[in-house]
Parts: structure tokens; C-alpha cells; sequence
């Protein structure tokens, strides 16, 4: 089974993870740009995250056979930070990267208008680097949130079928599959969605257009979430091509839309170089 | 990424890549690399080699061929993007400055290209602080890049040794070092040095690195068993 995770913070996770991520059959990872969870005062801490999401983070992911592609931008909460804002004007010249694959994830926090500006201006910049969008949608007040994000979709230059709106749950499923965008459920302990329900829906609406990932971070969360839905996929009755086709063929689709995937891991990294640094431990 | 050569001295026999990207001249680079790239790979490497010649240096927030060094790996596929970036920082005549810059805005790719371009763009030692910026990271593929002919020509002798060291503590072959011979020969400390740490692999019951033993052999006094030459002729 390969396993493409399409949302998972690796920065957060440890080695161990990676390890048994691989072993579950997790070949590939996106890792949007988010909330550390302390809160950043400049942008220049931006800049040095982006750096380790273009350098050392893909380096140690390629340690365990799995390709990193990431996202970048600036995220719905700290929008809203005056200090951070300055970053959208460094985005461009980060966006041209090979390995990010879209502007993410973006969208809204608590609904203000720094967020509503943020979340425009990074669609426009998203259609000018001809990359795709992960927008995240609230975890408060869910429904109003995915509803002005898809109006702001509908405003921006970037066409639904470019944007994958994440973080869906039953009451968002469907309003999200009518806007014609990519669907994304997160699969994490206790805030988001569980293996269950997401079976549910998959029963209820396909396996079109549905990407499921763990969105696995700091917080309590379980990077082999992916691996639970597709082992209860194939309890409840899906094919083997079914969970081929979510965990694998739709993020390869959607992310696949910038032009800018690379799956072959041995080719693109230093696996001739086994046994590193990373195996041993740091100096 | 960087094919291990047995005798980096000899480099472009085959594809170019590790410490052949630095010791390889330009043109044969250019020959070799468009010899291999499909049609559209090389109608875009000539254009973007054209645009660097024309607009050299650094021009604004972004100058065109910084845009085109970051797509390299998309437009010329990952085997081709290393010595495509070579190429294209060589096009634009990147300075000290300009290769500041674009190492430190560059992804762990695109500063490997830097490391690979300073022996054909640099005459002097400006640009140790990005080697020794890269050796002081853990990423293999940047260590290898970093102990190429620019560190060997430049690199004081307490921070090659502590390079050839971390090579050995990496998995990074020590048939990246360029012109260890040269280097490592008759210095007594760096003898202590690697006697030191296999003594320290074997207290801990763990295997001495076979590198560490040919290293060892290479720092015997005496006359030289081998000479690299040098491709630019210079001599630290
Ligand atoms: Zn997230």
C-alpha cells in the first residue's frame, strides 16, 4: 500500500515518526507552512521556517525514503499580527521554489478583515505562480467560515479546481463538493474528523476529489491516521484501487497541478548516503 | 545527487555531479549537460543561459536568472538541475555578493549550486563563510558540496581538518574531499585527530569507518604517493 500523507507538520514530529510512517507505507508528505503554536514577532522567523521547509526538513524526510514537497504562506492566524504581515511581500520569491507545491494553507482563523485581505492576496499570488491553494477552513463557527471562503474562492482569479478546501467535517461536506473544489478531511484526535466517520462520508459522497491526511503537529495528533481510514476503507468494503485513489492518486492530482512533484525519492535525495547524522543523532 | 568518484582528479568522464560540478570546466559542463537534456529541457537551459549573459548580476528584488536558478530542478529534472544552476550562476557572473545572496535565499538545492560554481567564479577566499556556513549544517548533500576544490585551495587548515572529520561522522565519502592527498599529506595533526576518534568509535564498541583508515594512511610523512593537479593552476 503507498500512502500519500497531504498534510502533516513533519517539523513537529520526531524520527520515530518517520520511521513508522514509512513502515505503514507513507511514500510521500506535504507539509503546509503554519502556527507554531508560540507565536512569531517578525517575519524573519518566517524566512528561516521556509528555509528548513525547502532544506533541512526534506533532507531528513529523504532519510527514510519519503518525499517532502511543501506550502508556504502566511497563515490565517497570524494574519492578523501586524508584525507578520510583511511577510506576504517575501512570499514571491519563495513561491518560484521547486519543491512547494502550493500557497497554504491560507484562509480563516476567527473571520477578520486583516484575514479576509490576507486570504485574497494569497489566491492572487497563487494564480500568479500557477500554483494551486490549501485553504483551511475554521474550527469555529465552521459553516459561516467555509461559506465566505468559497465566496472569496469564487471572487479570486484561481478557479475552484485549483483549491483544495481542508479541515471539512460532515456539515461542510457538501456545500465544499457543490464548489467544485479538492475535498480535505483531517483525520486527528478528538478536534477533527476519526477513522470512522470518515468512512461514513467517503461511503455517503466518493472517493472523488477526496483527499484524506492527518494534519498531524504539535498538538495530540498521530501521523499513521492515513493508514487507520485506508485499513477501515477496506474492513467496510472499498477496493484496494478506492484506497489507492485517496491516499495516493488524488494528492499526486492535486498537487500535481503545479508541475512541481517529484515522487522518486531515491532519485532526488541522498539515499546513497544511508547511515547519516540524522540516524545517529545530531553532534 | 553526487556520484562518489574514486579519482575526483579525472572528473566529466561521467555525469557530472559532487565535486566533479567543481572541477569540470564550463564549457565541457555546457556540452556534456546539453548533450543529455530532452528538447524542451534544452531549449529552456539556452534561454536562460542567454538571459543571464544579458542581464549579469543583480537586478531588483529578484533578477531573472535568480528565477530561473530556482525552477532548474522542474525544467531540467533533478539528475540535470545541479550542473544546469552551475551553469546559469557562471552565465550571470555572479559576484560575492550575488552568490550571498543567492545562498542565502536558496533552498538546500540551489546553495549546493552555489558551493559547486565558487572555484569557477571566485579567485580568492571571500566566500569561505558560505562554506563554512555549510559545513556547519548536518545535510550531507551541502557537506559534500562544501569540501570541494574552493575548500581545498582556501579552507585553513583547523577547518579542513574539522571538514574531512565530519565527513567521517556523516557517511560522507571521503572521495568528496577534493585533494585530500594534497592536504591531508604529512599533517600530524590531523593524524591525532582521526587517531583520536577511532579510538573513541572502538571504546564505544562500534566500527571504525574504513574512509577513516585511508584518511589515516594519507597523512603518513614521506613522499607523497600522489599529487592532484590542480584544473586552475593555483596553489593555496
Ligand atoms: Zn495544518
Amino acid at each position: 500500500m503507498r500512502i500519500f500523507d497531504p498534510h502533516i507538520h513533519m517539523t513537529s514530529r520526531t524520527t520515530d515518526d518517520y520511521q513508522a510512517m514509512h513502515a505503514a507505507g507513507v511514500r510521500a508528505v506535504v507539509e503546509p507552512s503554519f502556527w507554531l503554536g508560540q507565536p512569531r514577532t517578525s517575519p524573519a522567523t518566517f524566512l528561516d521556517y521556509f528555509d528548513s521547509l525547502l532544506g533541512w526538513e526534506p533532507f531528513r524526510a529523504a532519510q527514510y525514503g519519503i518525499a517532502h514537497h511543501c506550502t508556504l504562506a502566511l497563515n490565517p492566524k497570524e494574519a492578523n499580527d501586524p508584525r507578520c504581515v510583511p511577510v506576504l511581500d517575501e512570499l514571491p520569491r519563495y513561491l518560484v521554489k521547486d519543491q512547494v507545491v502550493a500557497v497554504g494553507e491560507i484562509g480563516y482563523d476567527s473571520m477578520t478583515p486583516a484575514e479576509d485581505t490576507a486570504l485574497a492576496a494569497q489566491l492572487q499570488l497563487a494564480a500568479d505562480h500557477e500554483l494551486p491553494a490549501l485553504v483551511h477552513t475554521p474550527h469555529r463557527d465552521k459553516l459561516a467560515g467555509l461559506r465566505r471562503t468559497l465566496d472569496v474562492v469564487r471572487e479570486s482569479a484561481l478557479p475552484p479546481e485549483r483549491v483544495l478546501v481542508d479541515h471539512l467535517n460532515e456539515t461542510t461536506v457538501k456545500e465544499a463538493k457543490d464548489s467544485g473544489c479538492w475535498l480535505g478531511f483531517s483525520v486527528y484526535p478528538e478536534t477533527k474528523m476519526d477513522e470512522q466517520r470518515m468512512v461514513a462520508i467517503l461511503q455517503q459522497y466518493g472517493p472523488e476529489q477526496v483527499l484524506v491526511n492527518s494534519a498531524a503537529d504539535w498538538g495530540r495528533s498521530d501521523p499513521l491516521k492515513t493508514r487507520k481510514v485506508a485499513d477501515l476503507m477496506l474492513a467496510e468494503g472499498f477496493t484496494q484501487d478506492d484506497v489507492d485513489r485517496v491516499l495516493w492518486r488524488n494528492p499526486v492530482a492535486f498537487y500535481g497541478l503545479s508541475g512541481r512533484l517529484v515522487l522518486d525519492v531515491a532519485e532526488t535525495e541522498a539515499t546513497t548516503h544511508e547511515g547519516n547524522s540524522i540516524l545517529r543523532g545530531g553532534e | 545527487m553526487t556520484q562518489p568518484h574514486a579519482a575526483p582528479e579525472t572528473p566529466a568522464a561521467g555525469i557530472p555531479g559532487g565535486t566533479a560540478l567543481a572541477l569540470t570546466p564550463v564549457d565541457e559542463l555546457q556540452r556534456h549537460l546539453t548533450a543529455r537534456l530532452a528538447g524542451a529541457a534544452r531549449a529552456w537551459l539556452d534561454q536562460a543561459l542567454d538571459e543571464a549573459a544579458a542581464h549579469p548580476g543583480i537586478h531588483g528584488p529578484i533578477s531573472v536568472w535568480e528565477l530561473r536558478l530556482a525552477e532548474a530542478g522542474r525544467r531540467c529534472g533533478s539528475d540535470h538541475a545541479d550542473a544546469a544552476r552551475v551553469l546559469i550562476l557562471h552565465a550571470a557572473h555572479a559576484d560575492m555578493d550575488a552568490l550571498t545572496r543567492v545562498y542565502s535565499q536558496g533552498t538546500a538545492a540551489e546553495r549546493r549550486a552555489v558551493l559547486h560554481a565558487l572555484p569557477h567564479l571566485l579567485p580568492g577566499p571571500d566566500a569561505l563563510p558560505l562554506v563554512e556556513d555549510a559545513l556547519r549544517t548536518n545535510d550531507t548533500r551541502l557537506l559534500a558540496a562544501a569540501v570541494g576544490p574552493y575548500a581545498a585551495r582556501h579552507l585553513t587548515p583547523h577547518h579542513w581538518r574539522h571538514a574531512v572529520l565530519k565527513c567521517l561522522f556523516t557517511g560522507v565519502p571521503v572521495a568528496e574531499v577534493a585533494d585530500l592527498e594534497r592536504r591531508a599529506h604529512a599533517d600530524a595533526e590531523l593524524a591525532r585527530m582521526l587517531g583520536d576518534y577511532a579510538a573513541e568509535r572502538t571504546a564505544a564498541g562500534r566500527p571504525v569507518p574504513q574512509d577513516l583508515h585511508r584518511v589515516l594512511a594519507l597523512t603518513e610523512p614521506g613522499p607523497p604517493r600522489h599529487s592532484a593537479a590542480d584544473p586552475h593552476g593555483k596553489e593555496s
